[in-house]
Formats: structure tokens, sequence, C-alpha cells
């Protein structure tokens, strides 16, 4: 525990030199007073899940522990946890200012978020549950060549793990500089050192406590705002139909508020993104790997279903605080609302900080302090989520299988994903800061995009299409990861809006539906093209990987602790 | 990988054969109404934006879109609540069955 302590040390002493950095800075135009109370609540929370790192780091002892919690994690525990790390920052705030400007059409962002769940549940929980160990790469190699498809699966999981960071990071480091009045670098160095300790020595059980705890505050949070702006509003009658007529009264669009805009305009365009955000959900590599933390089948489904629930519940939070905070912000004498410099009234701090203004409003400093540690707890906890996947991508898929061809003990393998936890760490720390001038926005898009298009479609069909062979796997898979990026660089939002060419050449911002077609077609024709021996050997194992993925027989068990 | 008898012998259980069948067709018309929902509104969204602005009742701020758009929310919770609740009884104790015998 020797090094735990120096890193402990290191720790401390940073956050003590960016406080005191940033209490130097207060001046300057961008960043806010140092905020007190919000410093004070955050380093409650850091110094709170540092302790429960150290509990599960001397828990974490197997590989199991570390990539899967020891299999030991509940299915409330885990519903709590997937909820956790489904409900980024960028959720809270983007889809609360979305409602904050645009009304009714941040709903329907809202539920495309939210309808891969079921889906998930219905064809794959406990079918992942079943087939797999510690990652989503042990369910599409299960029957196919060990090689290639890990490959493949880690490139996949690896790409998405990136793109996720780059955006959370740069999300976090703008966020802690209007929040809490620290410099960017060192908000972006405090969140990868601290994700670095979390994962590092405490594995899934101290990421998964991490995300049970941010998503009870986020939770709490987003109630304790959404009920007291819908008081306050409405005067105190909870009405939602006096809070909609205040609301239309008070915003530019009027009664247009109440009905979908111009947000989605083109049909294809509308159902394309809908399949991204539906079927990408399902190709997520830290999700996915929440799926081997519990014990068995029956635990996976309740952790979707408690899911789903928080989830849902979530974003019905986020449109009442959206309507809330036209309500109560957007009127010229709110104190909330500033001319910026080409004259026009606008939110403090930009329409993303709709709920955090909102928490002021509502419950004075105390509560913006609050919420301004939970949006950082936010970052921390889904940031910690995918560091560990994409760890698990590297030492699990690409150390273990293809390099070492599986001749590797267990202690070695997790020395491994100690190091690139070490080495995602220090490179989500450099993308942040590389990234800290650009529009990173259209990198949710890529990130669902990519998902959807390249790790869903070869898991979906590996459970559940007798014939793929690894030969279609490969062709689908590849060709959907580079399609779907080769889409989104030619796409509006990149070519046009990113480089500032004229015109876009692909004419859709979210490229899923020929993306995800592609990727489909591509294993379809791979594998019915496929007359080897090996082939044949594959469609003859999906019989007892079936029998499996169907009973459970053979799966692993939950460890006893 | 599994031995060749255990999934022989599975396989030719009558119980295996019936709890396919039935979590199969569960889990695909569930599927199915998710989608049908979930689409169904973004057509809407898509093609006819007037019916979702309508108000709810005569000189109602709230329109038709708010309930709807709070039910796609809501059924996607319900509709996983209908799978969890017969799986994790009916196709579990199917499962249980299938093992005491075959194990």
């Amino acid at each position: 525990m020797r090094m735990w302590q120096n890193v402990t040390a290191v720790l401390a002493l940073s956050l003590v030199a960016g406080v005191a950095l940033a209490a130097g800075d207060v001046g300057e135009v961008k960043k806010q007073a140092v905020n007190v109370p919000a410093i004070i609540m955050f380093l409650a929370f850091v110094a709170g899940t540092l302790g429960i790192t150290y509990w599960a780091a001397q828990r974490t002892k197997t590989a199991k522990d570390f990539y899967a919690a020891g299999g030991g994690i509940t299915g409330f525990q885990n519903g709590l946890a997937i909820a956790g790390d489904y409900m980024s920052a960028a959720s809270f705030l983007g889809i609360s200012g979305l409602v904050f400007i645009n009304g009714y059409d941040g709903l329907i962002y809202s539920v495309g978020w939210l309808v891969g769940w079921p889906i998930i549940m219905f064809l794959m929980a406990e079918q992942l549950r079943n087939l797999g160990k510690y990652t989503y790469a042990d369910v599409v190699s299960y029957r196919f060549q060990r090689v290639p498809m890990r490959t493949m699966a880690a490139t996949g999981s690896l790409v998405v793990v990136v793109l996720y960071l780059i955006g959370q990071m740069v999300g976090a480091g703008k966020l802690i500089q209007v929040l809490f009045g620290l410099d960017y670098t060192y908000a972006v160095i405090i969140v990868g050192v601290l994700i670095i300790l979390y994962v590092t020595f405490g594995g899934m059980l101290a990421t998964t406590w991490v995300q049970i705890i941010k998503a009870c505050l986020l939770l709490g949070g987003a109630t304790i705002i959404a009920f007291g702006a819908l008081y306050v509003a409405t005067g105190g009658s909870m009405s939602p139909e006096a809070l909609f007529r205040r609301a239309t009264e008070v915003h530019a669009k009027k009664d247009a508020l109440m009905r979908p805009g111009a947000l989605v305009t083109s049909p294809i365009e509308a159902i394309s993104l809908g399949l991204a955000l539906m079927f990408g959900t399902a190709g997520l590599p830290h999700i996915l790997m929440r799926f081997f933390t519990v014990p068995n089948a029956t635990e996976a489904r309740k952790s979707v279903f408690y899911a789903t629930g928080f989830i849902g519940y979530f974003y019905i939070l986020t449109f009442l605080i959206g309507f809330g905070a036209i309500v109560l912000l957007m009127p010229a004498d709110s104190g909330f609302m500033v001319t910026n410099a080409k004259g026009v009234l606008e939110l403090k701090g930009g329409q993303n900080m709709a709920a955090v203004n909102l928490a002021q409003a509502v419950g004075g400093n105390l509560l913006l302090g609050f919420i301004s540690a939970v949006a950082f707890a936010t970052i921390l906890a889904v940031v910690s989520g995918l560091t560990l996947a994409g760890a698990s991508a590297i030492s699990h898929d690409l150390y273990a299988s293809v390099f070492a061809h599986g001749r590797v003990d267990e202690q070695q393998e997790v020395r491994v994903s100690k190091m690139a936890t070490l080495v995602l760490g220090v490179i989500a720390i450099l993308l942040g800061i590389a990234f800290e001038q650009q529009n990173v926005a259209y990198l949710v898009g890529l990130t669902f995009s990519v998902a959807a298009s390249a790790n869903f479609p070869i898991l979906i069909m590996s459970i559940f299409w007798s014939k793929m062979t690894t030969k279609g796997a490969l062709l689908g898979g590849w060709l959907g990861l580079v399609s779907s990026t080769l889409f989104v660089i030619l796409g509006p939002t990149v070519w046009k809006d990113v480089l500032g060419n004229a015109e876009a050449i692909f004419p859709l911002k979210n490229p899923a539906i020929f993306s995800m077609a592609i990727s489909f077609l591509g294993i379809w024709i791979g594998s019915i093209t496929d007359n080897s021996e090996n082939a044949r050997q594959e469609r003859a194992s999906f019989e007892a990987q079936d029998v499996r993925c169907q009973t459970g027989i053979g799966a692993e068990g939950a460890a006893s602790h | 990988m599994m031995q060749q008898d255990l999934v022989h012998a599975i396989k030719s259980n009558p119980k295996y054969h019936e709890l396919l069948a039935k979590r199969k067709s569960f889990a695909w018309i569930l599927a199915a109404i998710m989608l049908i929902i979930y689409y169904g509104f973004i057509l809407i969204v898509a093609f006819n934006k007037e019916f979702l602005g309508q108000p709810l009742s005569a000189g109602s701020i709230t329109t038709v879109g708010i309930p709807i758009g709070l039910g796609v929310i809501i059924s996607a919770f319900i509709l996983t609540g209908i799978y969890v609740q017969r799986a994790n009884s009916e196709f579990d104790r199917l499962t249980r069955e299938i093992k005491e015998e075959v194990l």
C-alpha cells in the first residue's frame, strides 16, 4: 500500500495547487470565482470514493475481481451502476439546455436515449451474461477464430472509448472551469489522476460503487431542482399545466414551445438518429461490461429493469428542469441573463448551464455548490467506467488472447490491465488538453454511430445467427467501423461545420441507417460465401453456444466473498 | 466449450424446447412493440407535427405531444418490467428444471 499513499499525497498536492492557482485567477473573465461550498462537497465526494477504493483494493485479488467485481454485484446495485454509467454530465446539462432553448424537441432526444434499454433487455442482457466472462469480445469470439475477432472487437471498443473520453474530458475541463473556478488544465489533470486511482486500485468493485454513489447524488440533485423549480415557478401549485403556461408566456417561441419544431426535419435523418441512439447503447463496451458483474441471468435482467426506470425518471426530470429554467431564468430581470458580444440576451454560461443556474435560482449557493459537485462526480464516474472498459480491451482481449495466445497467468493479465489504465488515463489527460479549443459536440453522435455500426451488429449476429462465420463477422465489423467514421467525417457536422467546407459530401448528420445496413450486409455476404472448413466448424459449434446462451449451463458463476 | 453429450441431453429435453419457444416469441413480440411505439413516435414527429401540437383539452396549453412523449418513456419501463416478471419466474423455473434433469 506504499504506492497508494504516495499517489494519494500527489493527488492532495495537485488539488491544493489547483485551488490556489484558481484563486489567483479570479479576475479572469471566463472563469467564475472559486465556489467554496462546491469545492467542500466535491472534496467530500473524493474522500468518500477514495475510501471505497481503498476498501475495494483489499478485495480485488483475482482477474475476475478486477474486471467483474467478482460477479457479486446484485441486480439492484448493477441497475444503479448502469444508470450511473449512462447518465453523463453531457446528457444532464445538454438535454436540459436543449429543452430550455427548444422546448418539446428536447423530449425527442430523451426518448431516443432511453428506448435502447428494452431492446438490450429482450435480446442481449441474459445472453451476454451467459456467454461472456469479462468483455463483450468474449461473446463475439466464443465460436470464432480468436485472434482476428478479438482484435476487431478490441479495436471497436477502444475507438468508442477514446471518442467518448475526449468528449467527457473536454466537457469536464470546461464545466469545472466554470463551476469551480479551477484552471482547465488542472481540472483535466485532476479527473485523470482520480480515475487512474479508482480503476488501478479498486478495479470494477470501486468503479461500480463510484457509479452507484454518483447515480444516487445525480438523481437526488435533479429531483430537488426539478420539483423545487416546479414549486417556485407555479407559486406552489405544482401543476405542470401552470408551468407550461408560464413558460410559453416567457419564451420567444410562445406556443411553438409545446410541439416538435425544427430540430428534427428530415424523416430519414430522424430515423437514422433513432437507430444510432437505440442500437448504439447496445454497443457501448463500458455498458456491456456491466452485465458480467452480476452472478446470473436473473440478476442481469433485474439490473436492466432498474436501470431503465432510473434513466427514464432522470429524463423526465431534465424535461421539467428545462421548463423550470425557462420560467425562472429567461425573464430579462431574473439576473441570470447576460448580454453577449453580439448584443443578444443569453443565459449566463450558455444554454448548457440551464440546470446549474436553475439550482442557484431555486436553492441558492448551497444547491449550486451541491449540483456543481454532482456534475464533477458524474464526469469522474463516467470516465472511470470508460477507462476500465478500455483497459480490459487492451489486457484481456489484445494482450492475453491476441499477443500471448491465452498463455498468460491471471496476475500478469491484471498487471497489464493496470498499466493500460495508467496509459489510458494519461492519454485522456493529453486528449483533453489537445481538444480544449475544439467543438466536440459531434463526438457523441460519432460514438453512437460507431457503436451501432461496428459493435452491435457482430454482437447480435454472433448470438442469434447460426450461419455467421469469422469471415462474415470481420467483413461486416470492419465495414461498419470504417463506413460510420467516414460518413461522419464527410457529413455536415465535420466536413461543413468543423472543417469549414461549403457543402457536405455525405448528406446526413447521423449515418447509422446506412452504416448499419452496410455492416449487416457485410456480415451476411461474408458468411454465406464462406465455404471453408473453419466456417463449417463455426456453424456446427453454434449448437453448443446456443445451449449455454439459453440456459446459462457452463457460464461463469459468482465469486464467493 | 461444453461436452457434446451434455449438449445433446439438453437439446433432447422437451422442456428446453418449451423454454426456447416461449422466450423467443415473448422477447421478439415485446421488442416489436417497443420498436413500433418508438418509430411510430418518430414518424409522427417527422410527418405530422400538428397532431402532437394540438391542445390536450380545450383551452389547455399542454399538448397531446406531452403525454405521448412521456408515454414512450414509461412504456419502455413497463415493457422491461413485463419481461423481467415472466422471465425471472416462469423462464427461470424451466431453466432450473432442465438443469436438475440433465446435470
